[in-house]
């Protein structure tokens, strides 16, 4: 069983600067790999302990990507490919999805594809669903459990309201929610391992991507602005006095307002 | 993508009309609402698309809520919602019709469809919008959403591809009133499904359980937020939120501690509220959390911080500490009710 798992790595913190474009700074943040894709990695490990196999790990990023790879492939996947190339910058869900799709593509000869549902600094859930269209593959979404008999793939899929039972045969690309396990610590000979491994670089001729749809330019959506949103200020009433004066003043309002 | 749209070409605006076993989602008639609004600035016609079995009965509704037409696609085999059948069945109308704009209720299949339905276009799309506008000058829709971790708000256009995609998650847009005299025209998109097509196969499917009510119809809610994470704050959380009959909610990292279930995490990545009366205890206000609170009618928050951003999202304010003011709280809830 050949399995390709895509992961982002996003940074780690709340205060985030832009450029004059509206584009994120990364440069200087503190990263991790984004929490869910760290299950999306788990989830490929298991299939493999089960069926045999390989699992490789691809990232689009600047060159830090790299230590996002290497916790990879510390937690046990066989093999990371890092997409590093100043054209897939600024690049929005569709061209985001193009490039690791072009990887993919590359790698080529994959039974399942594995991502995380969403990325934590984007929230989109976007990237998932566009790689199974760009890659013409059945798209298996919202996993809390996975399950293959070698052929296909069957996911436990939490869909709003409904929890389903559904299945398709390989290839398929699956997104994983967290619930779907408990991600592994480490091995201490993993790591010594996983720092001797290479990493091989790809750009975007590697893949055989087109410049077209690349980064900024190739994005159908534009950053029109970022801002801070706007807040009525002063309209709130601020109560003063002991908690037990504060109560009654609570109390009070609450049953003017037929709340109690 | 490389394909540019003729933009001139296209024209309407399109909400896509959800359905779960025949019943409308509640978040395609606030999209209703809000695309009917789009349409009047644009001076354009909106048209619900509706995918289902047996569904026709619910194109009288989507007409009353706003929609001038209704692309109707019913067939047995789409009685289960598919990706990949659902895609095939909107692009190939779109493709036909050419849309301006095409907006979608963000529920879990919305978000699972649009980005597949984008791809396929060649087309943007913006996900859980806020706040959907048109600029007239450019008749650009134009998309307002939190970005990055919810502390800024962004607005994305989608200049030069057809249509401009966005989605909005449920309870962000109000339902429009219904007009029963309303008139439309429904028209039916021919289905043909060829056994290979179907990639995906439901083996089962199941409505989950709910707990009694759900947070986003919720009356009242109390939040909790990490100010107000230790246990015995918890407690007396739970005890105002049993006296005044109130579900509770909360922040984003009260979910990730485990404090609360991820159902009833209030804000960008979880549930928007709108209740009569709203509580956050101990949360700070971050815009991750404010946007699911801005349809609340009255907000009384407490936070140990006199300068916390939640206040300006509150008709009363408390500075103090939960554990200290909300027994105070019960106490006189309580001596009303007596």
């Amino acid at each position: 069983m050949k399995i390709i798992v895509t992961i982002k790595q996003v940074p780690n913190v709340t205060k985030v600067k832009w450029d004059a474009d509206g584009s994120l700074i990364r440069a200087g943040l503190p990263t991790i790999i984004n929490p869910v894709d760290k299950h999306a990695i788990e989830a490929a490990l298991e299939l493999k302990e089960k069926h045999g196999g390989e699992v490789i790990v691809i990232s689009m990023g600047p060159g830090q990507v790299e230590s996002a790879l290497r916790e990879a492939l510390c937690m046990g996947a066989d093999q990371a490919i890092q997409l590093t190339d100043r054209k897939f910058a600024g690049a929005d869900t569709w061209a985001t999805s193009y490039a690791l799709g072009c990887a993919i593509k590359k790698i080529g000869d994959y039974d399942l594809v594995i991502s995380g549902v969403e990325a934590m600094d984007g929230n989109t859930a976007q990237v998932g669903p566009q790689m199974a269209e760009f890659l013409g593959l059945p798209l298996l979404s919202y996993a809390l459990g996975i399950e293959s008999d070698g052929k296909k793939v069957q996911i436990q899929q939490k869909l709003g309201d409904f929890e389903r039972k559904i299945e398709a045969d390989f290839p398929a690309l699956v997104t994983v929610e967290k619930e779907i396990n408990e991600y592994r610590v480490t091995p201490m000979d993993k790591i010594l391992e996983a720092f001797e491994k290479e990493i091989p670089v790809w750009e975007a001729d590697d893949v055989d991507a087109e410049l077209v749809h690349l980064g900024l330019k190739g994005s159908p959506t534009k950053l029109r602005k970022v801002f801070s949103p706007k807040i009525e200020k002063g309209k709130v009433q601020m109560l003063e006095g002991t908690p037990e004066e504060i109560a009654r003043q609570v109390a009070d309002k609450l049953n003017e307002k037929f709340l109690i | 993508m490389a394909t540019k749209a003729n933009i001139e070409e296209h024209k309407n605006v399109w909400v896509f009309a959800e359905q779960n076993n025949g019943k409308l989602a509640k978040v395609s008639l606030e999209m209703l609402g809000e695309g009917r609004k789009l349409a009047d600035k644009l001076g354009v016609e909106l048209a619900a698309f509706l995918i289902g079995d047996n569904v026709k009965t619910s194109a009288e509704t989507l007409i009353a809520y706003g929609a001038d037409k209704v692309f109707l696609a019913e067939d047995p085999e789409l009685k289960e919602y598919r990706t990949e059948l659902y895609t095939d069945i909107i692009c190939k109308k779109a493709l036909e019709e050419k849309p301006e704009i095409l907006i979608i209720g963000a529920s879990a299949i919305g978000r699972d469809l649009t980005p597949r339905v984008s791809f396929r276009l060649n087309t943007g799309c913006t996900a859980d919008c806020t706040e959907l506008d048109i600029d007239e000058e450019k008749r650009l829709l134009v998309s307002t959403r939190p970005a990055f971790g919810g502390n800024v708000m962004a607005t994305i256009i989608c200049p030069e591809h057809r249509p401009q995609m966005s989605t909005v998650r449920p309870g962000v847009m109000a339902v429009p009133e219904a007009d029963a005299s309303r008139t439309g025209e429904i028209i039916t998109v021919p289905v043909e499904i060829k056994p290979e097509e179907i990639k995906v196969r439901v083996i089962e499917s199941n409505e989950k359980e709910h707990e009694g009510e759900k947070i986003e119809d919720a009356e009242k809610v109390v939040g909790i937020g990490i100010g107000a994470s230790d246990p015995e704050s918890v407690e007396y959380v739970k005890e105002l939120a049993k006296v005044l009959g109130a579900k509770i909610g909360g922040s984003r990292p009260c979910v990730e501690k485990h404090i609360i279930p991820h159902e009833v995490q209030v804000g960008q990545t979880g549930k928007n509220i709108r209740p009569e009366l709203y509580i956050p205890c101990g949360i700070s206000g971050t815009v991750q959390h404010t946007t699911g609170i801005t349809n609340a009618k009255y907000t009384i928050a407490i936070n140990k911080d006199p300068n916390a951003e939640i206040f300006k999202f509150a008709n009363l304010g408390i500075a103090g500490d939960a554990k200290v003011i909300l027994p105070a709280i019960i106490k006189e809830i309580k001596k009303y009710k007596a």
